[in-house]
């Protein structure tokens, strides 16, 4: 590396910190290895810019504050392609911005970060609203992964696993942050360097004759080669052979497509990360994410000590949705409460999955305000009542 | 008697051919010239990268075989800052459109100049969004008829070398295609130049601007059009603002040194 570079800090802050959510986002991606960031200023993503400027530079990575978020996924994109670990970071405003970016991403399979710190009413209210546009917003068919952490230490550690899995499987990948724990200082512990697990992009061992960018096993992403190495790819949005060309047939195009939403359809069970709290005598339970897991879990405390048998689902994949997962829950309760900070969103898809099997009852709130414990319980008892 | 092949065609990705292009258009020539400039220089075309946005001046580095980028509308900069700022050695060439350069790209335009990013910009102006069938572009003269100015465009024309200049470009010149010896020499400059070069190339769509603007598709009317309005910087010294109403003056309009952008990074040195 370049004998100019000032190490003035590592990269891996190992230890006990009490951390701005915001900040626990940068560490998370230094620590895996993240060398390039664009970002826009927007509150209350502005943190995650602010820090990575500083700390970026120092770790031998790159910092550029663009003219608009366009150029920030743009730009992460083209680094991408080159080789480099990519992010940036916006709130729902510039998250708008994104989507043609990430349709892009998607198609031509360049892995990058993406952090939607989510805001409402124009400014940093709390809220949940942008799921839906996280999984489809672009236009095209393509299939998201996106991670909703709860606590700064989530904030930490998911963005850790949203490098590895954009790396693994060459998809853009969406860490679904909040007002409420991006703004939230907590405790945060970063582990010792050796024990954080970093995926290396698959790189191709082909040499430029023999390589087709675009050929890949059924639901897998194809090797990679970066820009510069004499590999002379194509990545074009058109619909594209294996070797990159443009082309117009239809059976190559959805094969393509089958290729692009299957690495991510048929490795669900590999992608999907859930955690199950009192589910195991449950009558009843909650299906909840994102910030909304912390009022839930102390509603659940609440409603057990009045005999109530619940539990909860805590997603930590939102999408692609943990069918199978969902399906048994619904198969073996009386009763699905979804919980969200939207108008009734995602609770929509747990319909779909548990109708068949049990009732689901709603409990969204959109306020630009967190549900308190009581809300919750409350609406569970008067449901159950 | 032995076929003849073009010593350009190594450059042509896969050795494929024909391209898109309508008869008459101008991409094939300013294709051919940027070949031309590319293997006089003896640049390793493993080092450049080509990056198209959308429209038919955007597929040319389909043809190319390089690295590239191709098929999202007007964001040929941002995806250019991501691959020079993370590798510096590398050449990126654009070639753009005036509608994605300068209309939908605007913005990027705008803040790649100013920070004179080490790329260069190859801006085909045809007048007109070709690809979509023959609309008003920025660079459109006022009162053309276009298909969807059917009374005459009412807006004013954006001279983008101007703009260029004025935003902080290094390197900036304007020709046409029918002037290829001076616009190969421009790109070659343009190639070996560190900073924002920009060389903006008129050339002639005889399908859609041809046709709508000018009531001919034919391609040497058109660019007939182009040279009778063509007036070279020297000589366009002499003559006032009213006189040069609609002309198109030729010929390079800034060439300087100063810091090119890098990003907010410890990597690179400070240079120039
Ligand atoms: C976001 C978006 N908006 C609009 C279009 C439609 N579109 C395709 S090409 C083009 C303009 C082409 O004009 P120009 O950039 O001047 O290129 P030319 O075809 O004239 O070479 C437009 C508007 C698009 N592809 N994407
Ligand atoms: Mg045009």
């Amino acid at each position: 590396m370049d004998k100019n570079l000032k190490h003035k800090s590592n990269r891996v802050n190992s230890g006990i910190h009490f951390m701005l959510g915001n900040y626990a986002v940068v560490e998370g991606a230094l620590a895996v290895g993240c060398n390039y960031f664009a970002g826009y200023p927007i509150t209350p993503a502005n943190e995650i810019s602010e820090l990575m400027s500083k700390r970026l530079p120092e770790v031998g990575g790159i910092f550029v504050q663009g003219e608009d978020e366009l150029f920030s996924i743009y730009s992460i994109i083209g680094a991408s392609l080159a080789g480099a670990k990519v992010m940036t970071a916006t709130a729902s405003a510039g998250f708008n911005y994104m989507q043609e970016g990430i349709g892009y991403a998607s198609a031509v399979e360049a892995p990058c970060v993406i952090v939607d710190v989510q805001r409402c009413r124009g400014e940093n209210f709390a809220t949940q609203a942008d799921v839906m546009q996280m999984r489809w917003g672009a236009s095209g068919d393509y299939e998201s992964i996106v991670l909703a952490p709860s606590t700064a230490q989530e904030l930490f550690d998911f963005t850790i696993l949203a490098f590895n899995l954009a790396e693994e499987f060459r998809n853009p990948v969406i860490v679904m942050s909040e007002t409420t724990i991006a703004l939230m200082r907590e405790r945060v512990k970063i582990p010792e360097k050796e024990s954080i697990e970093i995926y290396k992009r698959m790189y191709t061992s082909l040499t430029p004759e023999e390589y087709l960018p675009f050929k890949a096993k059924n639901n897998s992403p194809p090797e990679f080669a970066p820009i510069g190495e004499g590999y002379h790819n194509l990545y074009t949005l058109n619909y594209h052979n294996e070797d990159g060309t443009i082309d117009w047939d239809a059976q190559g195009y959805k094969k393509l497509y089958q290729r692009i939403t299957g690495k991510i359809r048929e490795n669900k069970d590999k992608i999907c990360k859930t955690e199950l709290c009192f589910l195991d005598d449950a009558d009843v339970a909650i299906i909840a994410y994102g910030s909304e897991v912390r009022p839930a879990l102390d509603a659940i405390e609440m409603a057990r000590n009045d005999g109530i048998k619940i539990g909860m689902l805590k997603l930590i994949t939102v999408w692609p949705i943990h069918e199978n997962l969902i399906k048994d829950i619904a198969k073996n309760v009386g009763r699905i409460f979804a919980v969200e900070m939207n108008i009734g969103k995602y609770a929509r898809e747990i319909e779909r999955i548990c109708l068949p099997f049990c009732p689901v009852s709603h409990i969204t709130k959109n306020e630009g305000i967190i549900h308190t414990k009581e809300e919750i319980y409350k609406a569970i008892k008067e449901d159950l009542s | 008697m032995k076929e003849k092949i073009n010593p350009l065609r190594k450059y042509i990705r896969n050795g494929k051919l024909p391209h898109f292009f309508c008869p008459g258009c101008g991409c094939g020539q300013i294709l051919s010239y940027f070949l031309r400039a590319v293997d006089n220089l003896q640049l390793d075309f493993k080092k450049i990268v080509t990056i198209g946005g959308v429209g038919c001046t955007a597929r040319i580095p389909i043809y190319l075989n390089t690295d590239s980028l191709h098929g999202v509308h007007g964001r040929t900069l941002a995806w250019a800052t991501g691959i020079k700022l993370y590798r510096p050695d590398l050449k990126v060439v654009i070639f753009a459109g005036d509608g994605d350069l300068v209309s939908i790209g605007g913005n990027h335009f705008l803040h790649a100049t100013r920070r004179n990013l080490d790329v260069t910009v190859i801006m085909v102006n045809n007048f007109n969004f070709a690809m979509t069938g023959g609309q008003v572009a920025p660079t459109t003269l006022f009162n053309s008829v276009t298909m969807t100015t059917p009374y005459g465009s009412k807006e004013n024309t954006l001279d983008v070398c101007k703009l260029a200049v004025c935003a902080g470009a290094t390197y900036v010149s304007r020709w046409s295609t029918a002037k290829p010896i001076q616009t190969i020499k421009a790109i070659k400059k343009a190639l070996q130049h560190k900073g924002f070069s920009l060389i903006e190339i008129l050339s002639q769509c005889p399908t859609n601007f041809g046709r709508y603007a000018l009531k001919t598709s034919d391609t040497e009317e058109v660019l007939k059009w182009i040279e009778n309005k063509s007036i070279l910087k020297t000589k366009a010294k002499k003559l006032s603002e009213q006189e040069l109403k609609d002309r198109f003056v030729l010929g390079e309009f800034i060439h300087k040194k100063r810091p090119v952008f890098q990003g907010t990074t410890f990597l690179k040195e400070e240079d120039n």
